[in-house]
């Protein structure tokens, strides 16, 4: 590699890192070996300075311990007052986060980092509060010793055989600004002790003393000292790769972990954590779960658990696998993760049996020659075994493998009795066929036996059918029959062959059953996915979305759940209707409050606000964060297994892109709505504006020429003028009346008056209001004699019939004639009004029914296109139809079709003569 | 025939009653202008006027309490002026007395036939010395009780009968749905339409040679009907 740039990617990362950091608050952490170094004291020094140049400084949680000299320098200050939790009959005083966050101080001060907070706080530790603070952009001073951190807390505790149970995520150290060491030599720091000048709490005040030995300082300076350096090592390197001083860009180096069920695990996270932030390499923490492991016990699972969340704490990214073969799994799995490191524990094995049948970490590095085996070795394991975590502890499932663990008594019985069983067959089965066949024969029967037991029963039970099976077969058959006693001793050779085979066939078979039980689980959980994924994409509607969330997380979570979604001003509610039966009521809408702001998980099992019974997550989709997935589930545990939490998270944002591509959908069509309106809008004004201008035009000029010129026009000039002022303003009127028929057909405004009448009435109505625009065009009227009634709002119809002579006057040439004709059709009345003009264009016989449509034409006839748009809503609001054609010979005709129902009766009087 | 009679015209908008005086004025009508219905009825009270030219949509008062203040004292003809959205009022003010209607825009020529009919019809010129009544081929003789199409003698049921001289008492105005019905059936019968509707029917295809397009027995689509009397 020549090229001597940085890497562009690795400077864009640093850029968004640079501008994740300007973002956020900047953090700065005193950092001592033990306590007593003065750390505190360095804090307010700083703070006090920091105030001095004129910042807005406030003391958020400040450990004085009663220090005469630190006390003094936190007068003046500010102090955030605390607040008091009642926790188990004591008050508790805890820092109050969101006092911190309403007040908005541009650096406060927040000391011990590692400490724990008081239950039934917003997060369980204090650092996490703190995070919160940097990223409302809050500057944070803070205070931590050495022992805390996290990656070193297992040697710190080696060293001075104290456990410490507050600890602090590397990646907040890591992340801290500035790190500010507090030294003070080991004899100083006794000294002040001797003086009285380091706070003891009084209960660990013996375990306390014996950790104040000038060896243990030493040591924990040292870890302090070192750290630091650590840290200033990796700016300077930082430094250079900024400035392109050494192309120190590498392949990028990927760890792979493979943790087992020994106490070895946690420290082998740990070292490979060292050893990942040595190389700066991404890290994978790897399970795999083969049939020999499915059989650990619950609390070695328990600690499994236990270790890939630590390492998830660490930065690790976690997998569980499945596998037969541990080895091939585990290098399969490297070799598709690209890892140029597999670490592992070292082996536990007596020497005995790993000479006998190998090892993971021979079988390894036989079979990975091209990556790097990294062994750890094998260190004290007490801690492992102290820490308990309440939460895990209740757990009852593991990965998914529900099944194994709910064995009942009963089906464990059942299994024994059937190998019991199982033997007492083989050996019926032999006895019948001992007379004819050869005794090797017989051995095969009762391997058969095995095989189905292991198959339906498992380990156990094949086991003992195993051994059964040697006895049974020795007793009964094996000469001297009836005794176990054998005849010859080669039989013992027979004996032990066929105990081996039936041994092995049974840890075969039980592999076997293992695997397409995990094969199974498999494929449930990519089956529910997919299901869900399909059916999501099916799906229109927000609502019918969250059904189907609800739904799906309810079956393949064993929980009830909800969505909460927010409103327009970003505030979370409640779902307004019903939902499903598995629908959850009664969450916290202030933990999903936070969920949604901050876009993290909350609730039970997680770090914030761990004291409830839900677990909250957020919805996030491309365009920012949907909502909140609220679930109760029934078992806590299972939602914490990694597998599951995956599967969850995949499940959550498949639904929120649902939800996502439902709003994009909705937005879409409000938007293309939009357009179409203001189409419409446009389309109605450049119509308007036409027909309006062109008469107005003409009224304006005819009528100003009459006052101007009225003695030199002659009487015809006038007349003819005073014609077109008539003309074009009637036109104008029969434009102004179809405009408000439309506005108020449009608004739903119309509300019909509908009397039962002849048409024969309406259509007279009608000429007669036409007639003088009707003198070119004659008009039959053919209507049979015994039409029903029809109940119609007479008013409205006669707009239909006026707009349809209209039409047809204004597109047929003068003399030709116009028909009007009536039928009953079954049900319906239908009406047809024919011409005899050039007819409807072919294909725009739909089209013409469209708002301002207008058949292309000569000359400036006619209104603005809304007439048969007018039409159609009238006969459609009469519950009827209304369609166009052109007739054979050429014309065109329009037809609607009026519903028929049963008229009124009537009191018929005798046809007399008055 | 002269034009003595004197017209109020009882409307708030300038433009039309500059147009309206114009064209009255010029046909020799003495004009009388309101620009308030209050107004309208102070003049209407004082000047004795042959025929009132009302607007529907006055600001200071309803139109159809205007023509009901008119009806307490007197039997004047009243024509009313409305717009299209002013159906009901329009049938509110026929019912009230009102006797005829135009809807805006209208012609010149169509205000002055109103208004010759109205004036004639307040003089009863149709109805004869002798009780007959007769426009163009029709003839209703009301004391015999004989009706006939161009000499030929029609047979009609009582209702019809009824129906028909019911018109021919009220010739030239328009008669709403309601007050025929109330006049030939009786006051239990305003909602029927459909028995108006029905011997009207039958009264045209008795009465008129194209039914679609009477010549005698108009149509006032959704008002009512009105006989013909030019």
């Amino acid at each position: 590699m020549a090229d001597q740039r940085p890497d562009p990617d690795a400077l864009l990362e640093k850029v968004q890192r640079a501008e994740a950091i300007r973002r956020r608050g900047r953090l700065k952490i005193f950092f001592g070996a033990s306590a007593g170094v003065g750390k505190t004291f360095g804090m307010l020094l700083a703070a006090r300075e920091r105030r001095a140049e004129g910042l807005d400084v406030v003391a958020g949680y400040v450990e004085t311990h009663k220090r005469a000299e630190t006390e003094q320098l936190l007068e003046g200050l500010e102090l955030l007052p605390l607040r008091a939790v009642n926790y188990q009959n004591t008050t508790l005083r805890e820092f109050d986060l969101d006092a911190a966050l309403k007040r908005r101080p541009a650096l406060i001060l927040v000391d011990e980092l590692a400490h724990s907070n008081a239950p039934g706080s917003r997060h369980a530790k204090r650092w996490q509060d703190v995070e919160e603070l940097l990223d409302a952009g809050i500057d944070v001073y803070t205070a931590v010793n050495v022992q805390h951190i996290e990656s070193l807390n297992d040697i710190i505790s080696q060293i001075t055989g104290i456990p410490v149970w507050e600890t602090v995520p590397d990646a907040v150290i890591e992340s801290a600004n500035e790190i500010e060491l507090i030294d003070l030599p080991p004899d100083e720091l006794l000294q002040r002790l001797k003086e009285g000048k380091v706070y003891l709490p009084q209960q660990a005040e013996r375990a306390a003393k014996n950790f104040f030995r000038k060896g243990n300082l030493i040591a924990l300076r040292e870890l302090a000292l070192r750290r630091t350096a650590d840290r200033v090592d990796a700016q300077m390197r930082d430094y250079r790769e900024d400035h392109a001083i050494q192309n120190v860009w590498q392949v990028k180096e990927r760890l792979l972990v493979c943790i087992g069920p020994g106490g070895t695990a946690e420290n082998l996270v740990r070292a490979a954590y060292r050893l990942a932030q040595l190389l700066k390499a991404e890290w994978i923490v790897v399970y795999v779960e083969t049939a020999k492991l499915q059989r650990l016990s619950r609390e070695q699972r328990d600690a499994i658990l236990r270790t890939l969340k630590l390492a998830e704490e660490l930065g690790a990214e976690t997998a569980t696998l499945s596998g037969y073969q541990l080895a091939e799994e585990l290098i399969a799995y490297a070799r598709t993760r690209n890892a140029t490191r597999i670490v592992l524990g070292k082996p536990t094995r007596p020497e005995w049996k790993r000479w006998l049948f190998g090892s993971l970490v021979d079988t390894v590095i036989r079979q990975a020659r091209d990556i790097d085996i990294h062994v750890v070795g094998k260190e004290s394991d007490f801690l492992s075994q102290a820490r308990e975590n309440p939460y895990f502890s209740r757990s009852r499932l593991y990965l998914g493998l529900a099944s194994e663990e709910q064995h009942t008594m009963f089906k464990w019985r059942a299994g024994y009795l059937w190998a019991v069983a199982a033997t007492a067959i083989s050996t019926g089965i032999s006895w019948v066929i001992f007379d004819h066949f050869d005794l090797a024969n017989l051995i095969m029967v009762y391997l058969l036996g095995v095989v189905v037991v292991a198959a339906r029963y498992g380990r156990g039970p094949s086991v003992l059918s195993s051994f059964l099976g040697v006895v049974a077969f020795d007793f009964f058959f094996v000469p001297p029959r009836f005794s176990f006693a054998v005849s010859d001793s080669q039989y013992l050779v027979t004996f032990a062959v066929m105990l081996l085979v039936a041994l092995v066939i049974s840890s075969m078979t039980v592999s076997t059953r293992h695997q397409a039980k995990i094969a199974g689980h498999r494929e449930r959980r990519i089956a529910s996915l997919y299901a869900l994924s399909r059916e999501l994409a099916a799906t229109r509607g927000e609502e019918n979305i969250l059904r189907i969330a609800v739904r799906h997380v309810a079956e393949v979570f064993e929980a009830q759940a909800v969505v909460l979604l927010p409103d327009a001003t970003g505030r979370i509610l409640y779902p307004k209707d019903e939902g499903e039966p598995q629908s959850c009521h009664g969450s916290d809408l202030s933990v999903a409050q936070w969920v949604y702001d901050h876009g993290q998980m909350a609730g039970q099992g997680t770090d914030t606000l761990p004291g409830g019974e839900m677990v909250y997550l957020p919805l996030p989709a491309p365009s920012g964060m949907i909502g909140v997935l609220a679930l109760l589930p029934l078992n806590p545990a299972r939602i914490a297994l990694p597998e599951q939490q995956r599967l969850l998270d995949t499940s959550v944002s498949q639904i929120a892109l649902a939800l996502e591509r439902v709003r994009l959908a909705a937005e879409a069509q409000r938007v293309q709505l939009k357009m179409e309106t203001e189409q419409l809008r446009n389309t109605l004004l450049s119509a308007i504006s036409h027909d309006l201008r062109t008469p107005l035009a003409a009224i304006v000029g005819a009528s100003s020429s009459l006052l101007r010129d009225s003695d030199k026009l002659d009487a015809q000039a006038r007349n003819e003028l005073g014609q077109s002022i008539y003309e074009e303003a009637v036109r104008m009127a029969g434009l102004a009346n179809n405009l408000l028929d439309m506005a108020r057909l449009e608004a739903g405004a119309v509300v019909l008056n509908r009397q039962w009448q002849p048409l024969e009435e309406v259509v007279g109505g009608a000429l007669a209001g036409m007639s003088s625009r009707m003198d070119n065009h004659p008009v039959s009227v053919r209507l049979p004699r015994d039409l029903p009634l029809v109940e119609i709002d007479s008013l409205m119809i006669e707009r239909v019939f006026a707009n349809l002579l209209e039409n047809a006057v204004k597109y047929t040439p003068p003399g030709t004639a116009i028909e009007i004709s009536a039928a009953t059709d079954q049900d319906e009345l239908v009406v047809t009004v024919s011409d005899h003009g050039p007819g409807i264009p072919a294909g725009e016989e739909e089209r013409i029914f469209e708002k301002f449509h207008r058949v292309a034409r000569e000359g400036s006839q006619g209104g603005a296109g809304l007439g048969l748009t007018i039409c159609r809503a009238i006969v459609q609001a009469h519950g009827g139809r209304m369609w166009a054609d052109s007739l054979p010979s050429g014309g065109a005709a329009l037809h609607f079709a009026l519903p028929l129902t049963e008229p009124p009766s009537i009191e018929h009087e005798e046809a007399t003569h008055p | 025939m002269s034009n003595t009679a004197t017209i109020i015209i009882i409307e708030d908008e300038t433009q039309i009653r500059r147009f309206l005086r114009t064209a009255l004025a010029s046909e020799g009508y003495q004009v009388i202008e309101a620009e308030t219905g209050k107004q309208g009825l102070t003049e209407a009270a004082t000047r004795k006027p042959d025929l009132i030219i009302l607007d529907l949509g006055l600001p200071d008062m309803d139109g159809v309490a205007v023509v009901r203040g008119v009806r307490a004292w007197s039997a004047v003809p009243v024509i009313i002026l409305s717009a299209r959205s002013q159906e009901s009022d329009k049938i509110s003010a026929l019912d009230a007395g009102a006797d005829d209607y135009l809807v805006k825009p209208f012609g010149v020529g169509e205000l002055l036939a109103r208004i010759r009919v109205a004036l004639r019809h307040f003089s009863a010129v149709n109805v004869g010395e002798e009780g007959a009544f007769s426009v163009d081929r029709l003839q209703v003789d009301l004391v015999h009780r004989k009706v006939t199409v161009g000499g030929a003698e029609v047979h009609l049921t009582p209702i019809e009968y009824r129906l028909l001289t019911v018109l021919v008492k009220h010739a030239g105005k328009v008669l709403t749905h309601q007050l025929l019905l109330k006049e030939v059936w009786g006051p239990n019968y305003v909602e029927r339409a459909h028995y108006l509707r029905i011997y009207m029917g039958t009264l045209r295809h008795k009465l008129e040679k194209d039914p679609a397009r009477p010549r005698f027995l108009l149509t006032e689509v959704g008002v009512g009907y009105r006989l013909a009397v030019d």
